[in-house]
């Protein structure tokens, strides 16, 4: 059968085996445990003693649990707690004592014989096989389902429509996108309050001459610590609306030899040479990848690289990608500053910050 | 069935039936009243002395069994002070440096846990540590079950299944990972949020669906946390119950064997010895979680701090499962198309919304692919040694091999830093090799198991090298080589022959036409590559033949070192 052509053959038994005619099973030997009751008796104190020691770690997790302290002792011990390493080993090795002692048990005392047992094909024999096949005939046919497609069909399709409320009801997760990820809160300033760019953390506003060549500074707008001053409501940068902001209005900036910049155009056409101030450049600090805040700069080169997955943007070049994945280059935000000398924004971004999505450049009312 | 010789089994087994004790009397009763409700005598006749066979990588799977058994454990306590959700707080823990600052209620009850529940980290962090053990030992047990054969009929549905607890166990791992609302697996869910925008149509919608509105909103730590908890660990269960209901039935595969065939299966009874056996190596497995869980520590959340869309750790990286494809994420060239007003980013979309499903088809259709190619429709029962089926072999080196340099890719930067290598070269490297190496692999795997094979098939007819140098009159060496023992070469020989393809004549000769003699044919030039320059196990002619030679020889060599200069060369059995 194994020479067989006709492949769609191939079920069936397996040829008995060849070249060599199997020598069966080899004897069984029996152990030293088995024959020596000394050993025997050795090896059940042996499974009794892990057992013990088990115990004996069970106790000292209870000791490490009542004495010693967690809270700020977190740091003691190569700073990861007293408290967690000792409960981690007693119970650890109360655990594998156990473990270990039953294995034992199962090695040196219980019988070691080995069994066999026959195999059965996962197959049903013929006869259950048409039995059950008569069966699911036999209801089949007493329900007409065969016969009346109407009923068939009709129930069909009735049970299929019933999906829909399945995804209807999905509906109410969340609201549909509409027009939020094409706006950040730096479109909020106003003509005589411009949005002001704060220092991230300590919110300070800045002024131009702050900034040495080759500065970088992580910025926020204004607002979203002093809502008030731009007529938005406390409410809308607290908390969670505060986080939802940050992840589109997140900025960087840099300042730079005024002349190595080489200015690009905006989303209109317009090219950007005034969106700087005496050489600093503001641009999104959200990766056009999938949305890393990015980090790393290369004092000498004026590139910002993306610790994700490394796409490197050059902001002195309209923040044009130089390597890695991204597709698109980094938004800049065009500043410029107010009556009393600090840096706010002019606009809001002339395109959506952050990750790419499907409909992004549908929006070309910018 | 054979009950086997039990006379001098350890006295303390109580082999005969002793008088009965008030504690059988007991059992017995208990049996008893179990039987006469759930009629657990006829289903237990036969599973409490099923065989299981005994080898090391029958323990891979139960480490993932057990380690999954441990994780539920360990979640379970964390729930009990894991607080789901994103409401901000501010944090009055025992963590000094913290405190203070505003965080999700989610961040901030992890830190609850890690610093004011007294064994709470190390339940943290036995919980992660199970799952890097539940993920890998998974990956290493679907290795084992691929490279021996053990997926072959009637075995398949096992092998879907067991794809199906990777991939539920990988986006297991990643919502868990979520939920502590930390700077690392903010960065994480951001990205995921970015996947999500890249998907083509509907992806703003699903981000904003998932996120319940614009990320990060307050919904998605409850969301993942409901599917962390209860839905995803429910369809675990059900399949891994599936998975082990399915062993029993079809009873383990095992290795060849003298006494041991494709009808049989030989090996200890459920109880007592395998019973014991796995029952002891559950509490090896928990109590290895805790030692890990206690001295080596995992994901420090307090170091990173909480979430904040506009912070980002340097060197960020995912739990090591999702590395693979946030290494091709990371050396895909920049694609994205504008037409129309609308993206395709084929940056994201081809390494993260398509390489990993169609890896995972590819997994799940390794055992339908390899049966239509061969054609085999047989049970089987006994394993395969990897370099007995060469091509399925070299088919999983190349797929590991392409994993690993996906994998390797997710690493760029800290191979870039430690081997002061530049990013780019390493990225454009890679780029070639994800593809050339996989190539390269499975070329040099068929070719070493093959030799394998020739190897084998030298040692059955000439016998094995036994070290002994013989110096013939005339001055030449040879060496003595002397047969194997009977159980080894019999193992040797207990595998089938491969099949052999049908001819183009054949399936012209057939009578059919169009379609279906295009894909036989196909099948036919498939099955040849498979197969060829397979080694095949001698015949009983050739292996008589072989046999008769080498002994004719070893006699020479014999009687020139009772009568040559060899005299004092080892004769071991003379
Ligand atoms: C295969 C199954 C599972 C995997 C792979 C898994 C994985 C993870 C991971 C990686 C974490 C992050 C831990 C950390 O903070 O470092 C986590 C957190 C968590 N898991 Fe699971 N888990 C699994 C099943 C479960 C189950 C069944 C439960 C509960 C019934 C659970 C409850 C939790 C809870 C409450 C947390 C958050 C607590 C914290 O992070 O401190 N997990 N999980
Ligand atoms: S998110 Fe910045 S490179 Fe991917």
């Amino acid at each position: 059968m194994s020479d067989a052509h006709n492949n769609d053959d191939h079920g069936g038994e397996l040829e008995p085996v060849e070249p060599i005619a199997d020598p069966g099973l080899p004897e069984h030997t029996w152990r030293p445990t088995d024959v020596d009751p000394a050993k025997e008796k050795r090896a059940e104190r042996q499974v009794a003693g892990f057992f013990g020691l088990s115990a004996i770690c069970t106790f000292l997790f209870l000791v490490a649990y009542f004495t010693l302290d967690i809270g700020d002792n977190w740091h003691v011990i190569a700073g990861f707690g007293a408290s967690t390493m000792a409960l981690g080993a007693s119970l650890g090795f109360a655990l594998l004592f156990i473990g270990v002692g039953i294995i034992h048990w199962a090695r040196k005392l219980m019988a070691d014989h080995e069994m066999v047992e026959m195999r059965h094909s996962a197959r049903s024999a013929d006869e259950d096989r048409e039995t059950t096949l008569q069966a699911l005939n036999d209801g089949l046919e007493e329900s007409g389902i065969g016969r009346r497609p109407l009923i068939r069909n009709s129930l069909l399709g009735a049970t299929g429509l019933l999906g829909l409320p399945a995804i209807v009801l999905l509906r109410d997760l969340g609201p549909l996108p509409g027009d939020k990820l094409e706006h950040t809160i730096w479109g909020q300033g106003t003509k005589d309050k411009p949005m002001r760019i704060v220092r991230d953390g300590i919110w300070t506003p800045i002024l131009a001459s702050d900034l040495e060549i080759g500065d970088l500074v992580n910025a926020q707008p204004d607002a979203l610590k002093n809502p008030e001053r731009y007529g938005i409501d406390p409410i809308e940068v607290e908390g969670i609306p505060l986080q939802v902001h940050k992840s589109k209005a997140s900025l960087v900036l840099l300042r730079m030899n005024p002349d190595d910049i080489t200015p690009g155009k905006d989303a209109k056409g317009n090219s950007r040479e005034n969106w700087d101030v005496e050489g600093i450049v503001a641009y999104s600090k959200i990766c056009t990848h999938v949305g890393c805040p990015i980090s790393l700069n290369e004092r000498t080169t004026h590139h910002l690289l993306c610790p994700c997955h490394q796409s490197t943007f050059d902001l002195a070049d309209s923040g044009k990608v130089v390597f890695g994945p991204a597709g698109r280059p980094l938004p800049q935000l065009p500043i410029s500053v107010d009556a009393e000398g600090y840096l706010v924004a002019q606009s809001d971004f002339d395109e959506p910050v952050g990750p790419t999505y499907w409909e992004r450049d549908y929006y070309d009312r910018w | 069935m054979t009950a086997g010789d039990m006379t001098k089994v350890a006295t303390t087994n109580g082999t005969t039936p002793s008088a009965p004790a008030k504690g059988a009397n007991k059992a017995g009763a208990i049996a008893n009243w179990a039987d006469e409700r759930l009629g657990l005598g006829t289903t237990m006749k036969k599973n409490l002395r099923k065989v299981f066979p005994d080898h090391w990588s029958f323990m891979l799977g139960e480490i993932a069994l057990w380690s999954f058994v441990v994780v539920l454990l360990t979640g379970v306590f964390l729930t009990l002070w894991f607080d789901p959700s994103m409401t901000e707080v501010h944090y009055d823990g025992s963590y000094d440096p913290l405190r203070g600052v505003e965080m999700s209620s989610a961040m901030a009850s992890t830190l609850d846990i890690s610093f004011d529940v007294r064994g709470g980290l190390l339940m943290r962090q036995m919980h992660h540590w199970a799952a890097h053990i539940f993920i890998a030992s998974m990956m290493i047990h679907m290795l084992r079950v691929y490279l021996t054969g053990a997926f072959r009929k009637p075995r398949e549905l096992n092998w879907v299944i067991g794809c199906l607890l990777l991939l539920l166990g990988t986006i297991e791992g990643f919502t868990g990972y979520s939920l502590p609302d930390d700077l690392l697996s903010g960065t994480g869910v951001r990205a995921a949020d970015g996947f999500m925008k890249a998907s083509p149509v509907v992806g703003t919608y699903m981000s904003f669906f998932l996120f319940g509105g614009e990320f990060p909103g307050d919904a998605i730590i409850p969301r993942f946390y409901v599917m962390h908890i209860l839905l995803i660990p429910g369809i675990l269960l059900a399949l891994i119950v599936a998975h082990m209901l399915l062993l029993v039935y079809h009873k383990h595969t095992q290795w060849a064997g003298p006494g041991r065939t494709e009808q049989n299966v030989v090996g200890y009874p459920m109880l007592p010895v395998y019973a014991a056996k796995a029952g002891g190596f559950f509490f090896i497995v928990f109590g290895t979680i805790a030692l890990l869980g206690g001295l080596f520590s995992l994901n420090p959340v307090w170091k990173y701090g909480p979430y904040d869309p506009s912070k980002v750790t340097a060197g960020s990286q995912p739990d090591w499962y999702m590395g693979w494809p946030d290494g091709l994420l990371r050396i895909i060239p920049a694609w994205e198309t504008h037409i129309f007003g609308i993206n395709f980013s084929w940056n994201v979309m081809l390494p993260i919304l398509v390489a990993p499903p169609l890896l995972l088809m590819v997994l799940i259709a390794l055992p339908f692919l390899e049966a239509w190619i061969t054609g085999d429709k047989r049970e089987h029962h006994l394993l395969q040694r990897p370099r007995d089926v060469p091509t399925r072999t070299a088919i999983m080196v190349a797929l590991m091999t392409f994993y690993g340099l996906s994998w390797a890719a997710g690493g760029n930067d800290i191979i870039a830093i430690k081997m002061h290598l530049s990013i780019n070269q390493i990225t454009y490297f890679l780029r070639g090799a994800v593809f050339i190496g996989p190539v390269i692999a499975f070329m040099i795997t068929r070719r070493w198991c093959i030799s394998l094979q020739r190897h084998d098939e030298g040692k059955l007819l000439h016998g094995y090298e036994s070290g002994v140098l013989v110096r013939s009159p005339d001055g030449g060496y040879a060496e003595k080589h002397l047969p194997l023992a009977e159980g080894t070469a019999y193992t040797l020989t207990a595998r089938d022959r491969d099949l052999t393809p049908e001819t183009v004549e054949e399936i012209e000769a057939s009578g059919l036409a169009g379609r279906q003699v295009r894909l036989r044919k196909l099948r036919a030039k498939l099955q040849e590559k498979f197969y060829s320059d397979n080694v095949q196990k001698p015949t009983a002619e050739e292996l008589h033949d072989a046999q008769h030679h080498a002994e004719h020889e070893l006699h020479e060599l014999e009687s020139q070192i009772e009568n040559g200069p060899n005299r004092h060369g080892p004769t071991p059995g003379h």
